[in-house]
């Protein structure tokens, strides 16, 4: 399955409009069909919602502002490992920011974000979270929804 | 033949190389101490020990040390005054010629007991050994970190460096990717640092109490939502004794305070 994923990842950089589509072992996962570097489609054909993404957004549990820091000027404590969420929706189409949000690492096998809808290739991973995502597709659509209203001011 | 046997050489050459770039461990003059992190306030209520939370399992461990067990001998009867101590702290884990593997210095107090004392082990992060430890480690402040110097830790070490360097968790994250390639950042507003264990055990004011290195691994662990090792495990000692190591040459500090 892991070697499958990398290959895929492979096959998707070299070339930019081959349409793949992930087979996904953990039975609450949908699959979702990647293209170039966007998943074009909505998980599970959800629909997002804006306001609970920036919810999720704001939620440590949801790890995103560990990391990242954003338009978030109630949230004291935010990271500084990783690019400001300021912006996100100009600088990314709703596709590329669903699969950066499902699984960065196939776009660059070193970075440090989680793949958020994910549950395989992984090690060792805690009781309590064993073959699940870290976000569901609702979710991962609320966040797409979020983002892409973080528009650079005009 | 020769010629394959240059070829494969040389690609054993390429990889060995390639695996040293993608660890790229902090260079020996940029290592800083966690206490460097940290606020003044802070550093002032570790440097001063009549205000350092950590004094009082030292205090603690002084009682215990010299406390007889109703049949053995205290620690005091083999070993004299805690001072005799010094320099023992900042070798662990140490290579134990029994059981031909590391131990860790809580492994080496709960050893003495059974071995020597008649006495069953303390519990992991119980009051009595980290009492114990604290006032062991207290006698070695100062002195530089030489864990690792015995050519026969040098497998166990590489083990430990091993799970350093590999993800893990449903994040799936390694220790290196926060403490050797982000330690100069701030997850969530809190410095990362670069995971020099120079204070063990140490007060954090986040527990409001006195921890092992173990169960500041385990909180990391937790962290990144991965199955954290036991007390006791193998991956565990290997895992401390690589992070010793690296801070081989660094002062002690024990007992340190950290947020």
């Amino acid at each position: 399955m892991v070697s499958r994923r990398r290959a895929s990842t492979l096959l998707s950089a070299g070339v930019a409009t081959l349409l793949l589509t992930v087979p996904v072992r953990a039975s609450e996962l949908v699959p979702y069909a990647v293209v170039g570097d966007a998943i074009p489609l909505p998980l599970a054909g959800a629909v997002g919602d804006a306001s609970a993404g920036r919810a999720i957004v704001v939620n440590r549990i949801y790890t995103c502002l560990l990391c990242h820091s954003g338009p978030f000027t109630e949230q004291r404590f935010q990271g500084d490992l990783a690019p400001s969420l300021a912006g996100t929706g100009s600088r990314w189409s709703a596709g590329q920011l669903r699969l950066r949000l499902v699984d960065a690492s196939r776009l660059n096998a070193a970075t440090i974000m989680p793949s958020y809808y994910r549950a395989d290739g992984l090690q060792r991973v805690g009781d309590a979270w064993l073959g699940k995502p870290i976000l569901s597709a609702q979710q991962i659509e609320d966040v797409v929804a979020y983002l892409t209203t973080l528009q650079n001011p005009s | 033949m020769n010629r394959l046997r240059n070829i494969s050489l040389s690609l054993l050459a390429v990889i060995a190389f390639t695996s040293r770039i993608e660890a790229a461990e902090i260079a020996p003059g940029e290592r800083r101490s966690g206490a460097s992190f940290m606020s003044v306030e802070t550093q002032a209520m570790q440097n001063d020990a009549t205000v350092n939370p950590g004094m009082l399992w030292v205090l603690d461990g002084e009682a215990l040390w010299t406390r007889k067990p109703v049949a053995g001998r205290a620690c005091a009867d083999c070993h004299g005054d805690a001072s005799s101590m010094r320099g023992v702290a900042v070798r662990y884990p140490a290579f134990d010629d029994k059981l031909n593997r590391p131990v860790d210095l809580e492994q080496r107090v709960n050893l003495c007991r059974v071995d020597h004392q008649q006495l069953p082990p303390l519990a992991d992060e119980s009051r009595d050994l980290l009492a114990l430890t604290a006032l062991i480690g207290r006698q070695s402040q100062g002195m530089p970190i030489e864990t690792g110097a015995d050519s026969r830790l040098q497998a166990f070490i590489d083990k430990g460096r091993d799970a350093f360097m590999r993800r893990q968790g449903q994040l799936n994250l390694a220790c290196t990717n926060c403490h050797d390639d982000n330690w100069d950042k701030r997850l969530a507003g809190s410095a990362i640092t670069q995971a020099h264990p120079t204070g063990y055990p140490v007060y954090r004011l986040e527990w409001q109490g006195l921890g092992s290195l173990k169960r500041r691994l385990r909180n990391c662990m937790i962290g990144v939502r991965a199955q954290p090792y036991s007390a006791d495990a193998p991956e565990m000692v290997e895992l401390e004794l690589y992070l010793m190591s690296r801070a081989r040459g660094m002062a002690s500090e024990t007992p340190a305070v950290r947020p």
